[in-house]
């Protein structure tokens, strides 16, 4: 039997399947959101690229559109960020537990903490969105 | 509702069995009964040979931690009509070694609730004459919610980061840091800073989070393990910046 | 297949009295090797249950002496006062410093630690942690005994016999039970911590565990036990489960009452009713009288009927929500969850349940037991402070007080001794091949555990209950001797050896049986009635014959033998229990 402690156990020790991950829901979930930061990586990269074509003049920019516009980027791109999206609400209702604020020694609530988080959220992207679309 | 509901329970017995097997009984279904009650029943009255933990019956010990259909319980407070009309599976708490039946190992939890040192730690002590270190109901709620911790360790079978790395430290051992940590009287933050800053301390912790879904007396060890890693890396990023002991 | 280990001083049993009395040991002479043993690990001990709170004058306008009144007028002047006036002075520093080593007593607003009032007191001196005080008391010491890298510990090890040499105690044999293997463990001073009996009779706070453990040992070794017919009903348990309600929710303000609404304690002299709670009248009196007035209720058809037999109603509607969840939180799950009920708008069905044991192995005020190296302290230990009736409030701070007392004269007597000869083992031995010809080995036995345990408990219910009378005494004494033969034919199911709970269930019995007989014998001789023992057949308090604690000691023959022994009155002349006034 393998040794998989540091100190000595007696007794039988069940292994933990390889596919832990898909007994519960939880873990699903969890692993789906450790996951997304991958995508989230994607996008950086994504946008570094689409920097770096801009800088290297309009023949390196149509070949990044002519990229852009292909059904496989265009798929990959959208569950890209449906995971973005996914990866952003877990973290703001995530940080709320981590950060313990204490006003008149009370706990703030979450709604407090993670609340603020999505209105700017939600600002940022409309200014955003306004920028890109006015002109 | 019927009246009886089978109940399959894992059965081990080291040097006599490989590997865990299951037996069913059948056993009465009454409204009122837990399935505690229901394991007392076989052992009672049809297989003495079954062997568990309790003691209480009413949730404060935590000695009666089982998976019941698969989620960590206190089988005392946990009742057997929730799962009619069954089977209810009753196996040993998740990601410990299992000794008999239904009973596993937990001297690994002692020893890491050692390590944290889960003591009042002060660089003086002031004398009983001089009477008690004041402390405002506000100070008491920082902490209290971490000193309701049973040590029943359902947290530590829910965890899947101690179930593939024992070495973890674990839910309930970091809640009692913490515990400590906040407790307006104690000043040891930095001797436990060592400690826990490990890698298999909080940084061993992904925040799954399922340890405060399934713990019976509502601690929150996940909210106390990231709180933590707020400080020890605010701790870390002064140490870094004020390397000649700033405190 | 014998393990031996030897240390200095050994406490059996790891709750409240034995962490107090391992740290009071390494405290006292760090030098000393200190073992623990315990059959569970130590913060399952029973003392986790407590609820309430633990009693120590804290308040100036309240005074040693008139805890030491409260004591012995609650312990109907059955407590020794010399070892009541030492507890009611020890009492206050031993909470601060369990406050030192970080208990979480609730506060003051400004920042004190808070008090509350408590059944049978004048004054409010009772500290409390939520309504989890015991929990949260064992868990603070538990704790803190980590620090002692002096203390070793046995954790579930089953203590089956004191090895006794030369009339000194000199160590214990255990099972180590994960194994099965036999452990011998010697010592120059041993203490029992093991608590009370409860699980003797059928409807109890206690846990599984509460089996008497300490005293059966004590007893069989040739220590007397004392005061052993006084058990406590504690007055408000749930029905079916027994789960403890605590006092707590009256000392808040919860009313008792019958079915028909009426708060009936104000007819057993126990005052008037007041809208909110007045020190030692109505509920907030001695627990004997309240759960002997729900006797009464009942035989005047005033209880309400359930499934699980007669209960009265516990009425905290009046006290709302907010503080419901500030002071009595647990209370409400508890209610929620075992009875289905929500105390902020509903009745809790409650009765008397049996919660504490008065009695147990005679010891000094300084925990030591006439057998010499043998000391008690706790519930197990009788010194005696509670007399014929506990206040509630008074065992937490027994614990600290006598677990510290006995640590410290079992380290001094420890320091002057020799160390125990090798011979002792031969005791071993014997005591592990009684273990495999009685139980493990045996074939052809008839009777289950289960079946003679029950059969004790309503024994124990019926002819020892809150009111007995002597041909009940009498005939609950041949039911147990009749019980002890046939656990003589008892057949086990596991014959093996790792974690085998059917043997310690069995040994747990044999325990049992030995301190409800002794229980009997004692409740037959004492022809009076006075705190929680109640003779219907002599219903009046007889100072002049029994103004002393029963003695009971096991003869060589295995039966016991009662005798007495006087009370110590030092400042406190016996006077009538007045309650209500």
């Amino acid at each position: 039997m393998p040794t998989f402690t540091a100190y000595p156990t007696k007794g039988y020790r069940v292994r933990v399947s390889t596919y832990w991950w898909l007994g519960r829901w939880a873990y699903l979930k969890f692993i789906l959101r450790e996951i997304s930061s991958v995508f989230v990586a994607w996008f950086v990269l994504l946008i570094i690229l689409q920097i770096r074509a801009l800088g290297k003049g309009p023949e390196a920019w149509a070949a990044m559109e002519e990229f852009m516009k292909n059904p496989l980027v265009i798929g990959l791109n959208l569950i890209s960020f449906l995971f973005v999206v996914f990866h952003a609400v877990t973290w703001f209702n995530l940080a709320p537990k981590a950060m313990a604020v204490r006003m008149g020694g009370k706990r703030v609530p979450n709604i407090m903490i993670s609340g603020p988080n999505y209105i700017a959220w939600i600002v940022v992207s409309a200014v955003v969105a306004w920028l890109l679309l006015r002109g | 509702m019927p009246d009886k509901i089978a109940l399959e329970v894992a059965r081990y017995t080291p040097e006599r069995d490989k590997e865990p097997k299951f037996e069913t009984f059948e056993v009465p279904l009454r409204k009122e009964w837990v399935v505690l009650d229901a394991l007392n029943y076989v052992k009672d009255k049809v297989d003495g040979s079954l062997s568990f933990r309790w003691s209480c019956r009413m949730g404060v010990c935590g000695s009666c931690g089982m998976m019941v259909n698969d989620e960590p319980k206190l089988t005392c407070a946990t009742f057997l009509t929730d799962y009619a009309p069954g089977p209810v599976r009753v196996e040993p708490l998740k990601n410990f070694p299992v000794m008999r039946d239904l009973i596993v190992e937990i001297t690994d939890f002692l020893t890491k609730l050692s390590k944290v040192k889960p003591w009042i730690i002060r660089k003086e002590e002031k004398p009983l004459s001089e009477g008690e270190y004041l402390q405002t109901p506000d100070q008491l709620d920082t902490y209290k919610q971490f000193s309701m911790c049973i040590n029943c360790l359902l947290c530590y079978a829910a965890c899947p980061v101690y179930g593939l790395d024992p070495l973890f430290a674990g839910p309930a051992a970091l809640a009692l840091a913490q515990r400590y940590n906040m407790d307006s009287r104690d000043q040891g933050s930095d001797e436990r800073l060592d400690i826990l800053s490990q890698h298999d301390g909080i940084w061993g912790c992904t925040f799954v989070g399922e340890c405060t879904q399934v713990c019976p007396k509502h601690v929150d060890p996940a909210g106390a393990i990231q709180q933590y890693k707020l400080t020890g890396t605010q701790e870390w990023v002064k140490s870094f910046l004020m390397p000649f002991g700033g405190k | 297949m014998l393990d031996i280990s030897s240390t200095d001083v050994l406490m059996v049993g790891g709750g409240g009295a034995g962490l107090r009395a391992a740290i009071a040991v390494a405290e006292t002479n760090p030098n000393l090797n200190i073992a623990v043993i315990s059959k569970v690990y130590p913060m399952r001990s029973h003392t986790v249950s407590a609820e309430g709170g633990a009693a120590g004058v804290a308040r100036a306008d309240d005074s040693l002496d008139e805890h030491a009144y409260d004591t012995i007028s609650g312990g109907d002047w059955l407590p020794d006062q010399d070892a009541v006036e030492v507890f009611v002075k020890e009492a206050p520093l031993e909470l601060m410093q369990l406050e030192h080593w970080g208990c979480p007593w609730n506060r003051e607003p400004d920042g004190r630690v808070a008090v509350r009032p408590f059944g049978g007191m004048k004054k409010e001196r009772t500290w409390f942690a939520a309504d989890k005080t015991g929990f949260h008391m064992l868990h603070t010491l538990f704790q803190t005994s980590l620090k002692y890298k002096a203390v070793t510990r046995f954790d579930e090890f089953f203590a089956t016999k004191l090895l006794v040499d030369d009339g000194r105690v000199q160590g214990v044999v255990a099972i180590e039970l994960s194994t099965g293997k036999i452990q011998a463990v010697t010592a120059k001073a041993v203490i029992l911590c093991t608590g009370g009996c409860g699980r003797i009779f059928p409807f109890t706070t206690n846990a599984a565990i509460k089996n008497g453990d300490g005293m059966a040992l004590g007893y069989r070794a040739g220590a007397p036990l004392k005061d052993m017919e006084f058990v406590q009903y504690h007055p408000t348990g749930l029905p079916f489960t027994g789960i403890l309600i605590t006092e707590a929710a009256r000392a808040e303000g919860g009313y008792m009452i019958n079915k028909d609404g009426y708060r009936y304690l104000q007819d057993y002299n126990l005052g008037k009713p007041e809208p909110t709670p007045v020190l030692r009248s109505m509920e907030l009196g001695p627990r004997d009288r309240l759960s002997q007035a729900f006797v009464k209720e009942f035989e005047k058809g005033r209880t309400i009927p359930g499934p699980y037999g007669a209960v009265v109603h516990l009425d905290l509607r009046h006290l709302g929500e907010k503080k419901i969840d500030a002071k009595l939180p647990f209370v409400r799950e508890l209610c929620q969850k075992y009875e289905n009920l929500d105390p902020v708008t509903e009745l809790i069905p409650v009765r008397p349940v049996i919660h504490y044991m008065m009695g147990g192995v005679h010891t000094d005020i300084n925990g030591a037991t006439p057998l010499q190296g043998l000391y008690a302290a706790g519930e197990a230990a009788c010194v005696s402070i509670n007399g014929a009736n506990r206040l509630g409030s008074n065992s937490l701070a027994e614990l600290l007080v006598f677990g510290a007392r006995a640590g410290r004269s079992a380290a001094a007597f420890a320091s002057s001794q020799p160390a125990p000869q090798r011979h002792l083992l031969a005791q071993a031995l014997d005591e592990e091949t009684r273990l495999e010809q009685e139980f493990l080995n045996k074939t052809g036995g008839r009777e289950r555990i289960a079946t003679i345990r029950e059969e004790m408990q309503k024994t124990m219910e019926e002819c020892a209950g809150i009111y007995r009378t002597g041909p009940q005494l009498e005939h609950g004494a041949g039911k147990l001797r009749e019980l002890q033969e046939r656990f003589r034919s008892i057949a086990l199911d596991d014959h093996t050896r790792p974690f085998n709970t059917e043997l310690s269930s069995a040994l747990e019995l044999s325990y049992m049986l030995d301190v409800a007989e002794s229980m009997v014998q004692c409740a037959l001789h004492r022809t009076e009635s006075r705190g929680a023992h109640q003779r219907s057949d002599f219903p009046a308090r007889d100072d002049r014959k029994f103004l002393a604690h029963s003695l009971v000691k096991r003869n060589a023959d295995g039966s016991p033998e009662v005798s007495y022994a006087p009370v110590t009155i030092t400042r406190w002349p016996p006077a009538e229990r007045v309650y209500g006034k």
